[in-house]
């Protein structure tokens, strides 16, 4: 089914995911067509962990999309994910970030939701003094809150609101889902901190850039430099059969002058930390990858770099820009001294990190470039023009599988 | 609303905390005037050896949540940090301004242990962009005097917007 829209003027280029074409990042009828197909699409976005709604009737906002929703735990203990959108005049009545609450009051006109998002109750329902008020025939449970389909996985909620979604298992297929369980193993999941930042960039630049391990190691004075993430360490780049989701895996290495790193203008032999405790590791997952980012469509990063460990959310504002929540989290039985790891490791991370705010400003720079130049195509080809698995990190195949995928979804014809 | 501890009544006397609340202002005037001007190399000075800095978002403070933007436990932590934010962050080039008042003195133990708090405004200016506010907040702080000068054993910047622009690049 084809919504007609000016997106019909507009051809992918002849070689495909090799080349983006500019306009992907700054048209609001590309922008449109995303909403509708992807994030209201039949896709799982990640909406909260469960540590975040532990008791009954807690509750916390999210987004899909630029739409919001609500996260809530009902009286029996189930995960419900319903539209902040009152059923009656659209308000967003949710207005707080979280908390605990049995009924949620629109404070337009009172209409009054329960946890699951039902309408239980609303003023003048019969009228007064026998006049006015709702038809007979009018029934409550007709008109709820839009209910999205949920799914959690050792403590990590997804929800879609398309109820022709795949089981969770099938979307992530096996490969990211072994990945996915590597981290979410069972261990109970505590919240340690949230930071937000809102990005001036299309969200497929923030998507694109954890799929690709090139600029990392480049780009990243401190992975490199620190041995935290470098080319010549042993890694790979891994996805699922649709090319949606991705992980780059790697390893820690020294921080030494080897073939790779002289080649690297950003290596800093004479930098040395003063307080070494910033990025010192503890050995936490079976193998021996010290980093795993995953990028699980459409929504979330999954991100373990040592051991900081983080949900980046990603919420759309328009197609020139996007807020990127972070949560930190550990695990329950985790030791003080695991925990106060995970909090100085943060540094590396956030609006404020050591290694994140290069890309946080690269990617304000190329929707600056991007927005500007709408006819000018992008140029994919390291590594080739392959969107398979590789085992090293001078490729850009994830970005490659990615865009194979989106050009699918997006119905976007090719040129020639 | 805020969940601070209520002041207790300073112990000082009234011409010694006079002194002491215009001690802490110029602490808080050159601490605005080093990063301001960029001197970050002169930065890591305004704390003792034994330190607490962080940059922490207010609802991670109100919850009690423990990540914080900038975590630095040490004096080295804090050089590391500046190292970083001249040395090996790709940034565009800013100017910040501080803007710090509503100085209190919350408590003094002693001679040498004062908790202070101040009001914070930090506004950002960028290339070919007008001036935009990067956050607003308040310090909370453990002052001692340290070879004559007051230093800080602990700073947090708690910031009222959660939602950052973009980044933050050096220390605040």
């Amino acid at each position: 089914m084809d919504t007609p829209t000016r997106l019909h003027g507009r051809t992918w280029p002849v070689e495909g995911a090799a080349r983006v074409p500019s306009w992907v990042y700054s048209d609001q009828d590309v922008y449109n067509r995303e909403q509708e197909r992807i994030f209201s699409g039949p896709n799982w976005s990640y909406v909260a962990l469960e540590a975040e709604i532990p008791n009954p009737y807690d509750f916390v906002r999210a987004n899909i999309g630029d739409k919001p929703v609500v996260v809530t735990r009902d009286g029996n203990g189930s995960v419900n994910v319903f539209a902040n959108h009152c059923a009656h005049r659209g308000v967003v009545f949710c207005r707080h970030a979280r908390g605990n609450a049995k009924r949620f009051i629109c404070p337009y006109h009172q209409w009054t939701y329960d946890s699951t998002g039902m309408l239980v109750a609303i003023p003048f329902r019969r009228g007064y003094k026998g006049k006015g008020g709702m038809d007979p025939e009018f029934k409550l449970q007709e008109h709820g809150a839009e209910a999205l389909k949920v799914a959690a996985r050792n403590g990590v909620i997804f929800a879609s609101f398309d109820f022709a979604v795949p089981p969770l298992e099938d979307f992530l297929g096996p490969k990211m889902l072994g990945y996915f369980d590597r981290l979410f193993e069972g261990r109970e999941p505590e919240i340690l901190g949230y930071m937000r930042q809102r990005i001036p960039c299309n969200w497929k630049f923030m998507f694109e850039n954890i799929k690709d391990p090139y600029h990392a190691s480049v780009l990243h004075v401190f992975l490199i430099t620190f041995g935290l993430f470098r080319l010549d360490q042993r890694s790979a780049v891994e996805m699922d059969e649709t090319g949606r989701h991705a992980a780059l895996i790697s390893r820690r290495g020294e921080q030494i002058m080897n073939e790779a790193t002289l080649e690297l203008a950003n290596f800093r032999k004479d930098l040395k930390l003063n307080d070494p405790r910033l990025i010192e590791p503890a050995r936490e997952f079976p193998g021996d990858a010290t980093v795993v980012m995953q990028t699980i469509f459409p929504n979330v990063i999954v991100q373990q770099q040592s051991n900081t460990l983080a949900m980046r959310q990603m919420v759309t504002r328009g197609p020139h820009a996007f807020d990127l929540n972070w949560t930190f989290f550990g695990f329950k039985d985790d030791t003080p001294e695991l925990r106060q790891r995970r909090i100085r490791q943060a540094n590396l991370m956030g609006p404020a990190g050591l290694v994140s705010v290069d890309d946080s400003e690269v990617l304000a720079l190329s929707q600056e470039g991007a927005q500007v130049f709408p006819d000018t195509d992008a140029v994919l080809e390291m590594g080739g023009r392959s969107t398979a698995d590789t085992d090293h990190m001078v490729t850009e195949a994830g970005v490659r599988a990615f865009y194979k995928h989106y050009i699918e979804v997006m119905g976007f014809s090719h040129a020639g | 609303m805020l969940a601070e501890e209520q002041p207790r009544a300073p112990v000082a006397p009234k011409a010694a905390l006079r002194e002491l609340h215009f001690e802490i202002e110029q602490l808080n005037s050159e601490y605005a005037r080093v990063l301001d001007s960029e001197r970050y190399e002169q930065f890591p000075d305004f704390f003792v050896d034994d330190c607490l800095y962080r940059v922490v978002p207010r609802e991670n403070h109100l919850l009690g949540l423990p990540i914080a933007a900038i975590h630095c436990e040490s004096k080295g932590m804090i050089k590391d940090r500046v190292n970083a934010a001249r040395e090996s962050t790709m940034a565009e080039p800013r100017t910040l301004r501080h803007f710090i008042s509503n100085v209190r003195v919350l408590e003094v133990i002693g001679e040498e242990a004062i908790r202070a708090e101040a009001n914070v405004l930090i506004v950002q200016t960028m290339i070919n962009r007008m001036t935009d506010i990067l956050l607003s907040g308040f310090y909370l702080d453990r002052i001692v005097r340290s070879d004559g000068c007051l230093r800080f054993k602990e700073r947090l910047c708690i910031y009222d917007s959660l939602l950052l622009p973009t980044s933050l690049v050096a220390p605040v």
